[in-house]
């Protein structure tokens, strides 16, 4: 369960301070699928920053699976982000020079596991993505819409407690687009909590439950839609 | 973890070969720098000092600079090994080139007189034959112990006992053949023909005896043995300057300190060549980071902890430094076999000198890497994202 309360961050541009998050609470459920809408400046992205531990707020709280997110060193941000966070990217953020499947391997390893467990789970991962037989490949090998389907895998193969997309479709052509909004619709039905952040009401409309963020301000959507 | 690091550090190394060479050149030409040259010193003054060791280090070698109208006679020196407990053989030395003739050939031959104690004195082995006896020296007898390769140039074989070779018209008879010596600083045995010194002396109308080789009782009684023999000397010619006294221990000793400085000084040279190949490595490095930010953004985002990243640059340095290191040490065994080849000498790498310049390079490598990757390490992740 995610929990914010009444998160603020101020950056300071040129002199001028930057209110990029204003009081900002919002209540996410286990197994929930919830959109976050915005246009870009209207602080989704520090939102999804804090709300993917990579940085921390300056004011309020945030609790994520009853563990409060406070002043965490680097390294402890680290871990939290390997154990609880999947992040999926608008440009994928594959390593070029990797396989597919060490791409997905790589969480793994980063938490210590036995070889053997991290190549199998990573396979697995891969496989339900559709991928098995594209596991040897280079990102720069594959299509956009396989490359972001290994980036899902990659997200998905640590069992985290949140899967955060960051304009997940943003890079890719409409059809392709509504086959990963499909893929996170599975996800969800799986029961994976998925945050989706995007600008397009229509990716958006994929949730069930939408937030709409606008100047740091963060205000809940009628969900009858 | 470390396995992992050392994969991710060669497929970053092998993905940009051009640039990996380049970066490890530096420390290449400072490994064969070190290698080379260290190797190439310490093989000639070990074969100098090789050759010093088989003349003995329990012998001294006297040399009369001046008679001052008082002839050393063979008598007195003989008298030596009697006189003096750390003495043990006391041999007189005379020696001339000359051309040794047969009837049919001839050959260029050391001619040296010298006393039956020489055999001793030398560790000298016969083949065939005998050596030289006292009642030789008491009769002049024209008789001679001759070399292997001198017996081979005048008779084309070594059983030349009892055979007769000519030196300015005298003829020699061959009591003895020696074995085969090694080739030392002083010139070998094997073409030289051992006559009875009192013989040599009326031959090179010599007037006493102007040098002369001792053999100490023991090799720990050497310094006695000098200090005895500077005594008798001085004694006898009341001034210290007209004569010399050669301790080949001391002479090794300090052929030994030259090597140690000349070693240290090309040591010191390279060391400085290294350093410079280990700020290219640094340079590049940085380059890496600053190219990869984003490579490291995203591997900080899906969990790798700072000394996850710390460590793989600093592997990637390593890496980089000590295979350029053992690319060195495989150029320098190259460069030296070719030396060894065209110098017609041996040069070998000492295994001391290949270890430690490989640990060298590893601890350049360490340390020109720990800047960078500290740096990657130390990157927040939303910005190295953001990077493009």
């Amino acid at each position: 369960m995610i929990e914010m309360k009444e998160i603020s961050k101020v950056y300071s541009l040129g002199g001028e301070e930057v209110h990029a998050l204003d009081h900002a609470s919002l209540r996410i459920a286990d197994g929930e699928f919830v959109a976050v809408i915005g246009p870009s400046g209207s602080g989704k992205s520090t939102l999804m920053n804090i709300m993917g531990c990579l940085d921390t707020a300056d004011s309020g709280e945030y609790i994520l699976d009853d563990m409060p997110i406070e002043d965490y060193s680097e390294d402890d941000l680290a871990r939290i982000r390997n154990q609880k966070i999947g992040f999926v990217f608008q440009s994928f953020n594959l390593l070029s020079k990797m396989s597919a499947l060490e791409n997905v391997e790589l969480p793994l390893i980063y938490r210590g596991l036995r070889s053997r467990e991290i190549h199998s789970r990573a396979a697995d991962a891969l496989a339900l993505m559709g991928l098995a037989d594209r596991m040897k490949h280079k990102p720069t090998e594959l299509s956009g819409g396989q490359q972001q389907r290994v980036a899902i895998a990659r997200a998905l193969v640590t069992n985290p407690s949140l899967i955060l997309a960051d304009e997940p479709t943003g890079n890719l052509d409409y059809s392709t687009g509504q086959e990963i909004m499909r893929l996170f619709e599975d996800l969800h039905e799986a029961g994976n909590t998925v945050v989706l952040i995007t600008h397009d009401d229509n990716v958006a409309n994929a949730a069930p439950r939408r937030i709409r963020i606008l100047d740091g301000r963060v205000t809940e959507e009628d969900s009858t839609c | 973890m470390l396995m992992q690091s050392f994969r991710m550090a060669f497929s970053s190394i092998t993905s940009n070969k051009m640039r990996s060479f380049l970066t490890m050149l530096g420390i290449i030409i400072g490994i064969m720098a070190v290698v080379v040259l260290v190797s190439i010193v310490t093989s000639a003054t070990d074969s100098i000092m090789g050759e010093l060791d088989s003349l003995g280090a329990d012998k001294l070698t006297v040399t009369v600079l001046n008679q001052r109208g008082l002839p050393l006679t063979l008598k007195e020196v003989s008298g030596y090994p009697d006189e003096y407990d750390s003495i043990a053989y006391v041999a007189p030395t005379a020696r001339q080139s000359a051309t040794a003739k047969t009837s049919t050939k001839e050959a260029d031959a050391m001619i040296l007189g010298t006393t039956s104690s020489y055999m001793e004195v030398e560790d000298l082995k016969l083949q065939a034959g005998r050596f030289l006896k006292s009642p030789d020296l008491e009769n002049n007898s024209s008789v001679a112990v001759i070399g292997p390769s001198l017996a081979n140039d005048l008779f084309s074989t070594v059983d030349v006992v009892g055979k007769t070779f000519y030196v300015g018209g005298r003829g020699f008879t061959i009591i003895g053949v020696l074995e085969t010596a090694g080739e030392s600083l002083l010139g070998s045995t094997n073409s030289a023909a051992i006559v009875p010194f009192t013989l040599a002396e009326r031959m090179f109308r010599l007037q006493g005896i102007s040098s002369f080789t001792v053999k100490a009782a023991d090799s720990t009684l050497v310094a006695e043995a000098e200090d005895d023999l500077k005594h008798a000397m001085t004694a006898r010619f009341k001034d210290e300057s007209s004569f010399s006294v050669l301790n080949q221990s001391a002479l090794l000793s300090s052929l030994d300190s030259i090597q140690g400085t000349l070693t240290l000084m090309l040591g010191g040279i390279a060391a400085i060549s290294l350093l410079v190949g280990g700020i290219g490595i640094m340079n590049i490095m940085l380059v890496s980071v600053a190219e990869r930010t984003r490579e490291i953004g995203i591997r900080k985002a899906i969990g790798a902890s700072r000394k996850r990243i710390l460590t793989q640059f600093l592997i990637e340095s390593l890496v980089l430094s000590t295979v350029g290191g053992l690319l060195g040490l495989l150029v320098s065994w190259g460069l030296l076999g070719l030396v060894s080849y065209v110098m017609d000498a041996s040069y070998t790498m000492s295994p001391d000198v290949a270890v430690l310049a490989v640990v060298f390079s590893m601890v350049v490598g360490l340390i020109f890497g720990i800047n960078p990757a500290n740096k990657a390490a130390k990157m927040p992740p939303i910005e190295a994202l953001r990077t493009e």
